[in-house]
């Protein structure tokens, strides 16, 4: 099975999003939560780096989202919005769950 | 599926206990099962008994407890962690000369072991922290 990422740092704060981005395998998947989310805003570098990691599947925490004030439409595209059931879900369809802390 | 959880920040702090939290709530609405949910470092602080919180705001160690309660879960607190941060259990308390103890009900002192045991034992161990 593949590996889940966990980001939970704004990439504008520190590295775990580019060192996670370099090191993800293709068909990996990456999950963004709490200021992690930062690095799937539109019009920002991260975000460009995200949209263009077409190789991983890409996920943000919705909660996370609307807790900082963004909505789906702040997403670059390529990118798919799940809740906590939805991250339950990844958890069970990766292995291992790696976060980057 | 069995899901063993590592915190390693405290409540109020940083977001992982939330997130660890509501990981672990829709985890078991699911049918799925927490093992354990494992303290260390600053995450100790999740299980004291004294904290007392706004009565419209959250309180985090009784949301733990909560899940132990009606779920089995198995919080344990790293001993070492712990006693550097002024949580202990009566035990602990009495071994060490202390005129008080505070570790919240649902919660126990382990070791290192347990959460070496749970990454074993659990199909996933996921860790949340800073």
């Amino acid at each position: 099975m593949s590996t889940l990422h966990l980001i939970n740092k704004s990439p504008f704060e520190k590295d775990a999003f580019d060192s996670c981005l370099r090191h993800a395998l293709p068909g990996s998947a990456v999950l963004l939560i709490e200021d992690g989310i930062y690095g799937a805003l539109r019009g920002t570098a991260p975000g460009d780096c995200l949209e263009q990691a077409t190789e991983q599947q890409r996920y943000v925490l919705v909660e996370d989202l609307r807790a900082r004030g963004f909505g789906p439409e702040a997403l670059v595209t390529g990118v798919q919005l799940v809740d906590y059931d939805g991250f339950v879900d990844l958890a069970v369809a990766h292995e291992p769950v790696q976060s980057w802390l | 599926m069995k899901f063993a959880l590592l915190v390693n920040e405290g409540p109020y702090q940083h977001q992982a206990a939330d997130s660890a939290w509501h990981f672990a709530r829709s985890a078991l609405a699911k049918g799925h099962g927490i093992s354990r949910v494992f303290f260390y470092h600053d995450g100790v602080y999740n299980g004291t008994r004294l904290g007392v919180v706004p009565q419209d705001e959250r309180h985090i160690p009784e949301r733990w407890a909560l899940l132990a309660k009606e779920h089995g879960v198995d919080l344990v607190i790293c001993v070492a962690a712990a006693q550097r941060r002024g949580i202990l259990d009566a035990a602990e308390g009495r071994r060490h000369g202390k005129d008080a103890d505070n570790l919240a009900e649902g919660f126990r002192i382990g070791g290192l072991g347990q959460l070496i045991e749970s990454g074993i034992e659990a199909d996933r161990l996921l860790v949340f922290g800073d």
